[in-house]
């Protein structure tokens, strides 16, 4: 038992306890601790506005938590800010590039501000700035989004930093980039970097090693995207029928009824009982007069998890 | 020296800035350069003669010759005087005295008096520069022939506004505005840009210190205003004959002290505003107004009301342009200038080790 905990504790690099950060009269975020670990792929998953940018600044060294305590490897992220800063790659939510410079440009002065070379590193983003070194000298403006986020990981990463924290990166960007970008990011994991990355969208949560689930400024839940599957208690049933928006009214108003939610075509909804019966809800929908009734038992997802987390 | 170059990137790709930087500069000294020197054409003057000799008549066809003057009215007494500037389109009378051609010729010297329609004060002063010297002019023609070296003194003065403050040396004033409107807006503006595109998060994040940013925006500003100083003063003296009569180095050292702190103060304010929109503003309200209004550019300070005249006296640029008048018209060397060099010295102290202090090395 011992063991085992002097042995995470040789693999943490991140640990954040207890951090509160309150703006004005708005509590951004409250209480929130977590690990990360060496090589850890570790996501924040919560919607606009649940804090993920307010706990990166906090890590960042941009802004003050009120209070806990942040401190990677042995640093404190307060009192030793500055060598936070030579090892942190940031990559805010909205690219920070300078649209007027170009590509290489771009990559250059960002080396030059953290004091490398771009060759001494290129190593490291070679790989991603293949994607874009045909466009080399464009203005960054000119990028597509796809392309500007890559440029921005690459600018992160080009001092080779041991902790990567990237803020919403995949907002904005079309699906075939946004799977190009989780693949990089696989990769880089091997590299011995600490990647920290947010995201709203909780498909991408799969994705990575452990998730912290976000809701108004507190963590709900953090584990492996699996575990956090299987922590989920109730049978989920899918339901389609041909008029989407009386479906949700019946069966919300079903007796039974647990959760119901939209999600895309279908509805998600659980039940009370321990033991659902899917025939009596097919009944109760035909009483209702719903045509083109589809019932079916499916596995949860991660955004299953979030809005049942979400109810407690 | 990457983020210089980055800077100077910044600003030579943008059209605006550039306009900004390099076009309004010259606008302006043209525009006030030629509002000021055109409405000398063909001025309306009267002529009081009362010896009506040869040397009056040779100068009075001296000053209609010149293309400067308008002979509208021929006066014989004082009492017309009063009545042809109330008239209007009489800006400046000019009076010889009796026997004027005696005195000359007896004691080396006669008087001249010039009295010009000061209410309009930049056309009276240069009416009044022009005829003085263009019977000068005279003088200097007469010598030439003449063994016995002889002078006309001329008696100057201004009517309506007698204490008349020269704003015809607008070279000064310009230079003022244009220092303070490149060096402070537009350093104030590109940090604020940052901001706003988050960038400055990521050189926040990096391990550049604030010294270095500070410096990394302001040396191509620097540079870019001193360019444009000396532009302005070259336009001044090609273009307007306005002269530096004092030394030049001294004149460049005065100017990039000023340089510096307008860059100052554009990183105060920059600390301050969150938004180039915000920048923009607060520089010109902050900056712009009181050095065009208040620095006795264009409103002498004297006639201001004692509590805006307090206001006066802690506006940078009134010093500067006190300093560049002195050195520039009356040609005066640091020992005269030297507690308005001093002054502007605190200010830049003072502004400098506020904004390095204000500036934040995080982001709230």
């Amino acid at each position: 038992m011992f063991l085992n905990i002097d042995y995470q504790n040789l693999m943490t690099s991140l640990r954040v306890k207890n951090i509160s950060k309150k703006y004005d009269k708005v509590q951004a975020i409250s209480d929130i601790s977590f690990n990360a670990e060496k090589g850890e792929l570790f996501g924040l998953i919560g919607p606009d506005g649940a804090g993920k940018t307010t706990i990166f600044r906090i890590l960042t060294t941009l802004i003050l938590p009120d209070n806990g305590e942040v401190f990677f490897e042995n640093l404190d992220i307060i009192k030793d800010f500055k060598k936070i800063r030579q090892i942190t790659g940031y990559m805010p939510g909205k690219y920070s590039l300078y649209q007027d410079l170009t590509v290489e440009e771009n990559l250059n002065f960002f080396a030059a501000v953290f004091g490398v070379k771009v060759e001494d590193n290129y190593y490291l983003i070679k790989e991603i700035y293949e994607h874009i070194a045909p466009f080399k000298k464009r203005l960054a403006g000119k990028l597509s989004g796809g392309m500007k986020q890559k440029l921005a990981l690459c600018c992160a990463l080009i001092h080779k930093p041991q902790i990567l924290i990237l803020d919403e990166p995949t907002t904005g960007v079309d699906a075939v980039s946004r799977k190009e970008f989780w693949e990089m990011l696989q990769k880089l994991k091997t590299q011995n970097i600490t990647i920290l990355v947010s995201t709203p969208y909780m498909d991408e949560a799969a994705l990575c090693n452990r998730v912290a689930l976000i809701q108004k400024g507190k963590i709900l839940d953090i584990d492996t995207p699996e575990n956090i599957i299987s922590k989920f208690q109730h049978k989920l049933i899918s339901v389609k029928s041909f008029d989407k928006q009386k479906l949700i009214k019946d069966l919300r108003s079903y007796e039974f009824s647990n959760s119901v939610f939209a999600f895309g075509e279908s509805i998600h909804y659980t039940d009370k009982r321990q033991k659902t019966d899917v025939k009596e809800i097919v009944e109760y929908l035909i009483n209702k007069n719903h045509k083109e009734i589809k019932v079916e038992e499916i596995k949860p997802n991660i955004e299953d998890c979030f809005m049942d987390l979400m109810k407690k | 020296m990457n983020f210089i170059q980055k800077e100077f990137r910044h600003i030579l790709r943008d059209t605006r800035t550039l306009i900004i930087m390099f076009g309004i500069p010259i606008v302006q000294i043209l525009l006030f350069g030629y509002v000021i020197s055109t409405e000398v054409k063909n001025a309306g003057i009267a002529i009081l003669d009362l010896s009506k000799d040869q040397a009056t008549i040779k100068i009075t066809e001296k000053l209609t010759a010149s293309g400067y003057f308008k002979i509208i009215k021929n006066l014989n007494s004082f009492d017309e005087i009063e009545e042809a500037f109330k008239q209007g389109n009489v800006k400046e009378v000019v009076i010889f005295e009796i026997n004027f051609d005696k005195n000359l010729e007896n004691f080396n010297s006669a008087n001249v008096q010039l009295i010009a329609d000061a209410t309009d004060a930049n056309t009276a002063n240069i009416i009044v520069f022009y005829t003085s010297s263009i019977i000068q002019n005279y003088v200097n023609e007469q010598n030439k022939t003449i063994k016995m070296p002889f002078e006309i003194k001329i008696d100057e003065r201004m009517l309506y506004n007698e204490e008349l403050k020269s704003s015809f040396m607008f070279v000064p004033g310009i230079m003022a505005i244009i220092l303070m409107l490149i060096s402070a807006m537009m350093t104030s503006i590109s940090i604020a840009r940052e901001k706003e595109l988050g960038t400055m998060e990521v050189l926040l994040v990096s391990p550049l210190k604030p010294v270095q940013i500070i410096l990394g925006k302001v040396t191509p500003y620097f540079i870019l205003s001193l360019i444009n100083a000396v532009s302005i003063l070259a336009v001044g003296y090609f273009v307007f004959d306005v002269p530096v009569t004092g030394s030049l180095i001294l004149l460049m050292a005065e100017t990039m002290l000023f340089i510096l702190l307008a860059l100052s103060l554009g990183i105060f304010i920059s600390t301050v505003a969150k938004t180039q929109q915000f920048a923009m503003m607060l520089s010109m309200f902050a900056l712009m107004l009181p050095t065009m209004l208040l620095s006795g550019f264009v409103f002498p300070i004297e006639n201001m009301p004692v509590w805006l005249q307090v206001i006066c006296q802690v506006m940078p640029p009134k010093w500067f342009i006190i300093i560049i008048r002195n050195i520039m018209l009356k040609g005066t060397g640091l020992l005269y200038i030297w507690k308005e060099t001093l002054i502007l010295f605190i200010f830049t102290a003072f502004f400098i080790l506020l904004s390095v202090k204000k500036f934040k090395i995080r982001l709230e």
